[in-house]
């Protein structure tokens, strides 16, 4: 059993700017990470962050379909010594024009039940760090 | 696996050994033990525990071990679920910004 997170935007653009916001690697770093991303299916590549106490900072792709304008789909996952437990998911974008703009849906698969669970009691200083990504996110 | 961390977290002391091999780098049992008002056979038994959860590892130096903390063992009990349900969200909000700056 795994489970996905789905989320869906409107973009009030033209839909070949989304398209290159999410397929080019400078303005992918704008937005989501730094990056080795090429617009191939088969294409492998990175993420990458500021390692921190819990994570190496790296995340492994690969694209598993790019479709010009409709959809773009990469592999997700844990990256080194990390990779054995970690994650293993797939990140989908779908592009739908609408009369003014463009529809994006994000879905972000393959999580798996027991990383999924909320492991409070044994969680410690992890939220604290949680925080630390996140601002390390915005920051970027 | 994951049941073995759940064990070894489970402890106060252990999270605290954990803790403070995470903050101070490679220490042996005696340093572990000064001041922490535990003691040193059950201290060890406690890295005992820990080291089989893959948290610690230790390393033979002359007479005496050192321990270091392994944070890596940690990723499965990260809640990824809960990380990227905040994450992207923001993530899709500084993409409607770069949009909006290639317009220009």
């Amino acid at each position: 059993m795994t489970q996905t997170i789905e989320i869906e935007r409107d973009y009030a653009v033209p839909l070949d700017r989304l398209w290159r916001a999410l397929t080019t690697p400078h303005l992918i770093a704008e937005w989501l990470m730094p990056n080795d991303f090429q617009p191939k299916t088969g294409h492998a590549f990175q993420f990458r962050m500021e390692p921190s106490a819990w994570w190496n900072g790296v995340t492994d792709a690969e694209v598993l379909d790019c479709t010009p304008m409709t959809r773009l789909s990469y592999t997700w996952n844990s990256s080194g010594d990390e990779a054995a437990n970690g994650l293993k998911t797939v990140v989908t974008f779908t592009l739908t024009p609408l009369p003014q703009g463009v529809r994006l849906r994000l879905e972000h698969a393959g999580f798996r039940e027991d990383q999924a669970r909320n492991f409070q009691g044994a969680r410690m200083g992890w939220d604290r760090n949680l925080g630390t990504l996140a601002t390390v996110a915005e920051r970027d | 696996m994951p049941d073995l961390l759940f064990k070894a977290l489970s402890d106060p002391t252990r999270r605290a050994i954990f803790e403070r091999l995470r903050r101070d780098g490679a220490l042996a049992v005696h340093d572990l033990t000064t001041g922490s008002g535990v003691s040193q056979p059950a201290v060890s038994k406690h890295l005992g525990v820990l080291r089989a959860a893959g948290l610690v590892s230790g390393m033979d130096q002359g007479r005496q071990v050192i321990y270091r903390a392994e944070p890596a063992a940690l990723a499965p009990l990260t809640d990824w679920m809960r990380h990227y349900s905040d994450f992207w969200p923001a993530r899709l909000d500084a993409l409607d910004d770069l949009l909006k700056r290639m317009d220009q």
